[in-house]
């Protein structure tokens, strides 16, 4: 059999002339790896050694797509890019474009861009605490409560936007449609029956020994190099970071509701975990107060425009909060109606950097464990 | 001597097996009478079986508020027989540089010695297969076989996900066999006599209409938690099923397995399971005894039948909510907490019966083991450093 | 103590087991295809193009202006022009479209060319079931498979067809206007006319 010339990203971590170290390459078809993703993994019996991902499976040209599209094109197409969280990935874009063409906002739709932001993180959170219990082979029974609460929000935004998932809702300067006072009251509905839902998956999964015995102690981030790394969202929060950017920015009308930032001490995953159902429950705060306080008005200045939208030439970057960290996009424009370069910075990309250092020493079984709790999506990774 | 209608339903097995023997001449009777009762006991426990495979699917699938399989048949009862469809019509992919011969074997191995483990259980009164004397060490000698054809499978598929998988079966019920025996012994003591009939009889006295179950004694409860912690992990399931990982190594040892050879694992594992459950039925909850004397009219297979299946709930139920327990942490919990439990319950056995009659003992006994579990486990969980945490909240 | 945790999780699975069977709520399967769950008005599938009246190629709304095939991100939407002209809705001869292909492979159904269209032509079917075996071409939806009336709007998006509907009366409304107030100022030129000579050939060249 002739071995093949392998280019050096695709060789596996370490050439063991011994043959003392197993070389394992767990994906890309691997039921607990969230999407295509490899990870070369050399072994000292059941301890790994050296761990290196290799992603790239789900590269779908996004970027330069962006180049060749018009802004109001690639709405769409960011919807994609995290492909769980499609509102927040159309804010994070929104902001970025607001920013290079200096547009303003109404003040309804800076509500309503909150309720719906507020919602997506909690169906967000939700799914991968879900999938973590999940991956930690509790048969899905977690998961499925998980789905449960999680479908009333996406029938929430087909009522909306139209399409449960990739909803392509926000655009520059406003939304695209005004919620009606009906859906905003089943909306309300929807926010006090979440509460009742927390409490129950909290009751399964809080004190349950073979959690604790599973996620504590495993995975440790120090907090030095999370932030060194630049890892944003609950992954450095959980570290005991204290970095939430809707109160660092300030962006949108977070000024105007009072929530909090809950922090974690040790970094493993179980903090990780705990953190995102801490986090579940200041949205649910936040999502009260925000559809308590709605004002009436338009959502979208009447005089924006939609087609042949031309910003003048600069560079703006927009960042928000998402689910998962900062989500970032960088837009430098020559005045033309299409961006001349238009960058992604997605948070599952850099928190996926810590990876390997978080891994050393740990198991196999370890590894799946710690990849679900930085809670990566591919379609962010590999864009 | 006229017996009523409910010792007639009690023995109908027995006197319908004497009355085929019967028609048959003398020097093949032996014969024909063993070959009716393992043809008996197969299509008994292969329908269990698929009742057992549905009931999981469609239990779990409720648990997770969905229905199970709904589609094949009314409710779902034909799927088993699809399931089966299926696994023949699979095409048999073996690899390449695979040792053949010992993947032919493995589930052949693994199916006939569970079937084997059947000769020796009192499905009802005077319905043993074989009356041993020396029962219960056959039953084990068969159990301990079964790992066998595990590391068989593991290493014939030459796969480095079945070797992985395969050496942590092994690792795992070897570690588990132990407070498996232990917790029979704490029985064989209280009964003084290695046959299972045996120990299934004592336990059919009654004293104010509730029976003698070994259950029902202090040591005898904990023995049976030991005893279910044990046969969990014994028979690779759910929170002890690491070697069938299914989220981090596909599907451990029989990852190479495709079509019928994949359904004879499926199979012995599932029967492997009601065995185990048929055990523990008859060492703790009284074999085929009704649990109430009054309930004697009904047949004692069927008691027998419904302790296994309510075992098999149990199985279900703590599938369908606990997560997995790493390799290292499930032989720590074998080794640090579960065998000494083991030993200090056999202890305490003994003290019962030194104590003689009275309510003292029975207050001694529980003390010492809620004492020993309480103090041990907090011990544990402190040495781990595991326990619920409180956050804080940035300012 | 050891195993409290393990038993809340067992009386909570227990509790969604013993519900599952007795409230709707907790189990909320809809056993397709004998059911369906109840539709949502704003949910959005593939393009179709609406006609008014009982004849889809004289009423087409589409005037072929090429708007949402310049604007359609994946670039699905394929048109090509006619060679001759028929009345729209208000009587203004128009174009139409002699093809338009909508390749629902590609489409991602953003809707968009919905949002850009200036003439109401092209709206969001929900229609979901169009699996087909043809792989080539099942999938490309030409100009009259595409057309649909728009009492059908009606039926799949109430509340948007009737506020297109008021808003394509509106301006209906607002040309017939127009025009009787043109024709009205050219009749009341015409009556005038007779009475004064001398301007009549400037008023005549005005009137044009």
């Amino acid at each position: 059999m002739s071995e093949l010339e392998l280019e050096s990203w695709n060789r596996p971590p370490v050439v063991d002339m011994d043959g003392d170290l197993l070389e394992v390459a767990m994906g890309p078809h691997h039921p607990s790896t969230h999407g295509v993703f490899r990870m070369d993994v050399a072994l000292d019996g059941e301890k790994i050694v050296k761990l290196k991902p290799v992603f790239g499976y789900l590269h779908r040209n996004h970027e330069k797509l962006g180049e060749g599209n018009s802004y109001l094109a690639s709405m769409p197409y960011t919807d994609r890019l995290d492909y769980i969280c499609s509102m927040t990935n159309n804010w994070a874009y929104a902001v970025a474009v607001e920013k290079l063409a200096g547009q303003e906002v109404p003040e309804r739709a800076e509500y309503v861009r909150v309720i719906v932001g507020e919602l997506t993180r909690v169906q967000n959170h939700a799914l991968s605490v879900g999938f973590l219990i999940q991956d930690m082979g509790a048969s899905g029974t977690p998961l499925m409560y998980a789905f449960k609460a999680r479908e009333n929000i996406l029938d929430l935004f087909e009522s909306l936007s139209g399409s449960r998932m990739m909803c392509n809702y926000f655009r520059f300067g406003g939304l695209r449609v005004d919620p009606t006072a009906e859906w905003l009251d089943r909306t309300r509905q929807v926010v006090a029956e979440l509460p009742q839902f927390v409490d129950e998956f909290e009751q399964l999964l809080v004190s349950n020994e073979i959690l604790m015995a599973r996620t504590q102690g495993v995975g440790v981030l120090p907090k030095e190099l999370a932030r060194n790394a630049g890892a944003t969202g609950p992954v450095l929060r959980a570290s005991g970071i204290n970095y939430d950017i809707r109160k660092v920015d300030h962006y949108g009308i977070y000024d105007r509701f009072s929530f909090k930032v809950p922090l974690g001490e040790h970094g493993d995953v179980y903090d990780r975990f705990m953190i995102r159902l801490l986090e579940l429950r200041q949205s649910i705060e936040i999502l009260e107060q925000a559809l308590k306080d709605i004002p009436g008005g338009p959502v979208m200045d009447p005089k924006a425009k939609i087609r042949n939208f031309r910003p003048k030439a600069g560079e703006a970057y927009g960042r928000i909060e998402a689910p998962k960290g900062e989500l970032g996009f960088y837009l430098i424009s020559d005045g033309g109606p299409n961006p001349y370069r238009y960058r992604v910075r997605p948070p599952s990309f850099v928190n996926l950097t810590t990876l390997e250092d978080m891994c050393l020493g740990h198991n196999v079984a370890d590894v799946v464990l710690i990849l679900g709790s930085i809670d990566i999506v591919l379609g962010e990774v590999d864009r | 001597m006229t017996s009523s209608f409910a010792e007639n339903l009690d023995q109908i097995f027995v006197l319908l097996k004497h009355w085929i023997v019967a028609l048959v001449p003398v020097p093949l009777q032996p014969l024909v009478g063993a070959v009716l009762s393992v043809a008996a006991i197969i299509v008994v426990f292969a329908t269990l079986f698929a009742i057992a495979v549905l009931m999981e699917r469609k239990g779990l699938g409720r648990m997770q508020n969905r229905y199970g399989p709904n589609r094949v048949g009314p409710l779902g009862i034909l799927q088993p027989a699809a399931d089966g469809i299926k696994a023949l019509i699979k095409e048999d992919v073996v690899p390449y540089n695979a040792d053949h011969v010992v993947h032919f074997l493995a589930p052949i191995v693994l199916v006939v010695v569970v079937f084997m483990g059947y000769a020796v259980l009192p499905i009802g009164r005077n319905m043993t297969f074989v009356p041993m004397d020396a029962g219960l060490l056959f039953y084990f000698a068969m159990g301990a076989s079964a790992e066998l054809s595990v590391f068989m499978a593991g290493w014939s598929s030459r796969n480095k996900y079945s070797m992985l998988g395969a050496m942590r079966a092994i690792a795992q019920m070897i570690s588990y066999e132990i407070p498996l025996l232990m917790t029979s012994v704490i029985v064989v003591m209280m009964t003084g006599s290695l046959s299972l009939d045996k120990i299934a009889e004592v336990q059919n006295q009654y004293t104010w209409g509730l029976p003698h179950w070994f259950v029902f004694t202090p040591m005898g409860f904990a023995a049976f938690v030991m005893f279910a912690i044990a046969a969990t992990a014994e028979t690779n399931r759910s929170p002890f099923d690491l070697p069938e990982g299914e989220s981090e190594i596909i599907a451990g040892y029989f990852t190479e397995y495709s079509g019928f050879k994949f359904a004879e694992f499926f199979l012995g594992e599932y029967v492997a399971m009601l065995s185990i459950s048929g055990l523990g039925a008859t060492l703790f909850l009284g074999g085929w005894s009704a649990p109430l004397e009054v309930l004697n009219v009904v047949p004692s297979w069927f008691w027998f039948v419904v302790k296994i299946m309510t075992a098999m709930c149990v199985f279900i139920w703590m599938r369908g909510t606990l997560p997995r327990l790493r390799q290292d942490q499930l032989m720590n919990f074998a080794w640090k907490f579960v065998l000494p439990m083991t030993l200090l319950d056999l202890m305490v056995a003994g003290l019962w019966r030194f104590m003689g009659e009275g309510i003292l003992r029975w207050v001694v006994c529980s003390a010492i083991l809620l004492a020993a579990y309480v103090i041990g486990g907090r011990a544990g969980m402190k040495r781990e450093q595991f326990g619920p945490r409180s956050y804080r909240y940035a300012e | 103590m050891l195993g409290e945790g393990i038993l809340k999780g067992l009386a909570e699975t227990a509790r969604n087991f013993a519900g599952s069977f007795v409230s709707k709520e907790r189990l909320t399967t809809v056993q397709y295809p004998e059911e369906r769950a109840p539709a949502i008005e704003a949910s959005r599938v593939f393009p179709f193009l609406v006609y008014d009246g009982p004849e889809w190629e004289a009423g087409l709304r589409c005037v072929a202006c090429q708007i949402c095939e310049k604007e359609c991100p994946p670039k699905c939407i394929y048109i090509e022009k006619s060679k001759d002209k028929k009345p729209d809705y208000v009587g203004k001869l128009q174009i139409y479209p002699a093809r338009f292909d909508i390749d629902v492979s590609v489409c991602m159904s953003c809707q968009i060319c919905v949002e850009v269209c200036p003439f109401e032509a092209i709206k969001m079917d929900t229609e979901f079931e169009l699996a087909t075996d043809d792989r080539f071409g099942g999938l490309l939806h030409d100009r009259k498979s595409l057309a649909k009336s728009n009492e059908y709007y009606h039926t799949i998006h109430p509340t948007e067809a009737a506020e297109v509907d008021a808003r394509l009366a509106e301006e209906k409304a607002k040309v017939e206007e127009k025009a009787r107030a043109a024709a009205a100022a050219a009749a009341a030129k015409a009556a005038e006319a007779p009475k004064s000579e001398a301007p009549k050939t400037g008023e005549g060249t005005e009137a044009q």
